[in-house]
C-alpha cells in the first residue's frame, strides 16, 4: 500500500520540515551544558528513567487504552510500540487545514508522510530497539534521524531534530535504562511511505 | 514498469609533511574555487589531480562518474592494513555525476579534525557549480522518467562514508588492482591517464601494502566469473556498512572482501547462508536466510537489492531505481552457486 501525495502536499511538508530543522538547529548552536560527571552504571540508569519519562516517549511509544479519565498508558505494554496484532483501516482522508490523524492507542500516525508505527523500545533481542541496537548505534539513530544510524529516514512525528541535541550522556543513560524495562515481544509492522509525484 | 520514487519526509603512522594548501573556508562556495580545473571555462581538470576508476563502481542509477584525487606534496598512503588504508592530511577526492547533464561534483577532504564533505550542484547550463544546501537537494536531475537524482545531505555523506575503517569506498586495495574484473556490472575501462594499484605503488604513493599484495594485482579467488563478479559488487556496494570493524560490526554480517587475513569462506557466504535476517519483508510469512542457497527468491539480500521501497531497499541511501543487472547477476550466483552440493568448505580459500 502506498499513498499518492500531490506537489501541494509536499510543498507544505517540505516548509513544516524546513520549519521544524531550522528550530532545531538553532537549539543545536546553543552551547552544550557541561558534561556531567561520569555516571556510574545505575546513575546512568536513574538518569535514563528520568529523561525518558519527562520527554514523552510514552506518549507515542506506549499503546493507550481507555480509562476512566479517558485514554492512559497500558502499563503492561510500556514502551513496546504498536502492537503488531492491531490491523488497522487505511486512515481517512486528508481535509482541508487537517493534515494528520492517530489512531486510538496513539501509537500510529498518518500524514502527508505515509503511516507510521511506534517502535518497540525494550529490550527485547529479536524485535525491539534496547536489545537489537548496541548503544553506538541507538545514539546515531538519534542524531541522524535514520535507522541505527545509517539506515532509511526516521519518519515523524518522532522528534529526533529535537531529541539529537541531547548530549551523548544523556543518549546513553537513556539507551541504559531502556535496557532495563520489560522485554516485549512484538515486531512493529513496516511504515508505509507516501509517493512523491 | 512504473518507477516510483520515495521519499521520507522529514530529512534527510602516516606522513604530514607537505600538507596541501586547503580553502580558507570549508566549504568554499562553489566548485571552480575547490582546485579541480586548471581551467574552469573551458573544464580543463588540474594535471594534478590523479584519475582512477573503481573496477567495481558504486551503483547510482546508472550516473557516468568521473573521478579524481589529490594528495598533498611529498605524502603518501599507507596501506599497511590493506582494508583501512590510512591517507594524509589534505587529501581531497572530487567525484562527477552526470544523467542527462552533470548533475553534481562531491568533494570529501581529510583533515587533522575528520573527514569534511560537500557537494555542488551543476546549473541546468553547465556553467557554475555551486555548494548544495547542507540538506541535500531531493529533487535533482531528472534521472528516467519521472524520477529524479537526490544529491545527498551531509548527514547522508556521512552515513556512507564513516560507517567502515575504509573512508573511502572506491579507493582501496580491490578497487584499484591491476587485474580488472571483465564481469563486473558497469564496469568501465580504465580511463586515460587512470592509475592502479600497480602504477601508486610504484609512484611511491601507496606504501606499505603486505607482501603478498606488492605486484599491485589482487583478485578475489573464486572459480567462476560469476561468484568474482558477485563477490565483488558485494564489496563495492554495501561492505561501506556491512563490514566485521564498523558501526554495525554486530550485525555480524560482512559483504567486505578483505585482504587482512586469510579465510575460508568470505564473509558474503560465512554470513549470509544460514544467518536469518532480522528484516523479514512484510509479504513474507516467516523470517528468511540472508542468503539461502539455491533459493534467490527466500534470499532476503536479493529481495532488499531488488526493492526500491524505502521501507526495505538495499541500499538504503543514494539511489531510486533497482540495479536490474547486479540483482541478475547476485541471483545467478544464490541459484547456481551457494548451495551446490559439491561445493566444499574452503572453496573459496585464499
Amino acid at each position: 500500500m502506498s499513498l499518492k501525495v500531490s506537489g501541494v502536499w509536499w510543498k507544505r511538508v517540505a516548509m513544516l520540515s524546513c520549519a521544524f530543522a531550522l528550530a532545531s538547529f538553532s537549539v543545536m548552536a546553543r552551547d552544550a551544558p557541561p558534561a556531567p560527571a561520569q555516571m556510574s552504571k545505575a546513575e546512568m540508569v536513574k538518569r535514563g528513567d528520568y529523561l525518558v519519562n519527562a520527554m514523552g516517549c510514552t506518549d507515542c511509544h506506549t499503546p493507550h487504552k481507555m480509562g476512566p479519565n479517558g485514554p492512559e498508558p497500558d502499563t503492561d505494554l510500556f514502551l513496546s510500540g504498536h502492537q503488531a496484532a492491531v490491523k488497522l483501516p487505511p486512515p481517512p482522508a486528508p481535509s482541508g487545514p487537517w493534515i494528520g490523524s492517530t489512531a486510538a492507542m496513539l501509537t500510529a500516525f498518518a500524514g502527508p508522510w505515509g503511516i507510521s508505527y511506534t517502535q518497540n523500545l525494550t529490550p527485547d533481542p529479536e524485535t525491539g530497539v534496547a536489545g537489537s541496537y548496541t548503544e553506538e548505534q541507538f545514539v546515531m539513530t538519534i542524531r541522524e534521524g535514520k535507522k541505527q544510524g545509517r539506515g532509511r529516514a526516521i519518519l515523524p512525528p518522532m522528534p529526533w531534530p529535537v531529541f539529537r541535541n541531547l548530549t551523548d550522556e544523556d543518549l546513553k543513560s537513556i539507551f541504559a535504562y531502556l535496557q532495563t524495562i520489560k522485554p516485549i515481544k512484538n515486531r512493529v509492522p513496516d511504515p508505509v511511505i507516501a509517493e512523491m509525484k | 514498469m512504473k518507477k516510483k520514487v520515495f521519499v521520507a519526509a522529514v530529512m534527510f603512522g602516516v606522513p604530514l609533511a607537505g600538507v596541501a594548501s586547503t580553502p580558507a573556508a570549508w566549504p568554499a562556495p562553489s566548485l571552480r574555487e575547490t582546485g579541480l580545473y586548471a581551467d574552469w571555462d573551458t573544464k580543463t581538470v588540474d594535471a594534478a589531480k590523479i584519475r582512477f576508476s573503481p573496477q567495481y563502481p558504486l551503483w547510482t542509477d546508472g550516473a557516468v562518474k568521473t573521478r579524481w584525487m589529490e594528495l598533498p606534496p611529498g605524502t603518501f598512503i599507507d596501506a599497511a592494513n590493506p582494508d583501512a588504508w590510512q591517507f594524509p592530511v589534505g587529501t581531497r577526492f572530487w567525484k562527477e555525476f552526470t544523467f542527462s547533464r552533470r548533475a553534481e561534483t562531491r568533494l570529501i577532504e581529510h583533515t587533522a579534525e575528520g573527514w569534511n564533505y560537500a557537494t555542488y550542484a551543476w546549473n541546468d547550463e553547465e556553467t557554475e557549480a555551486l555548494l548544495a544546501p547542507e540538506r541535500g537537494i531531493a529533487r535533482s536531475v531528472v534521472i528516467r522518467g519521472t524520477v529524479r537524482h537526490g544529491i545527498p545531505s551531509r548527514s547522508d555523506c556521512r552515513s556512507c562514508h564513516e560507517g567502515s575503517p575504509q573512508r573511502i569506498l572506491g579507493f582501496s586495495t580491490l578497487q584499484l588492482s591491476a587485474d580488472r574484473d571483465p564481469n563486473a556490472p558497469h564496469a568501465e575501462p580504465l580511463p586515460e591517464g587512470g592509475v592502479t594499484l600497480r602504477t601508486l605503488v610504484e609512484r611511491g604513493l601507496v606504501r606499505g601494502l603486505p607482501a603478498h599484495l606488492a605486484d599491485g594485482a589482487p583478485r578475489i579467488a573464486a572459480t567462476t566469473a560469476t561468484t568474482r563478479a558477485a563477490l565483488g559488487y558485494l564489496h563495492g556496494n554495501c561492505s561501506y556498512c556491512h563490514t566485521r570493524t564498523g558501526e554495525l560490526a554486530s550485525l555480524k554480517f560482512s559483504l567486505q572482501y578483505p585482504f587482512t587475513e586469510p579465510f575460508d569462506d568470505p564473509p558474503a557466504l560465512e554470513t549470509t547462508i544460514g544467518h536469518i535476517s532480522k528484516y523479514v519483508p512484510s509479504m513474507w510469512d516467516a523470517p528468511g536466510e540472508r542468503v539461502r542457497p539455491s533459493d534467490p527468491d527466500r534470499s532476503v539480500l536479493a529481495f532488499r537489492m531488488g526493492s526500491r521501497n524505502p521501507v526495505s531497499q538495499m541500499p538504503p541511501l543514494g539511489s531510486r531505481l533497482v540495479d536490474e543487472e547486479a540483482v541478475a547477476l547476485i541471483r545467478k550466483w544464490i541459484a547456481e552457486e551457494t548451495g551446490s552440493p559439491v561445493r566444499q568448505p574452503g572453496e573459496g580459500k585464499r
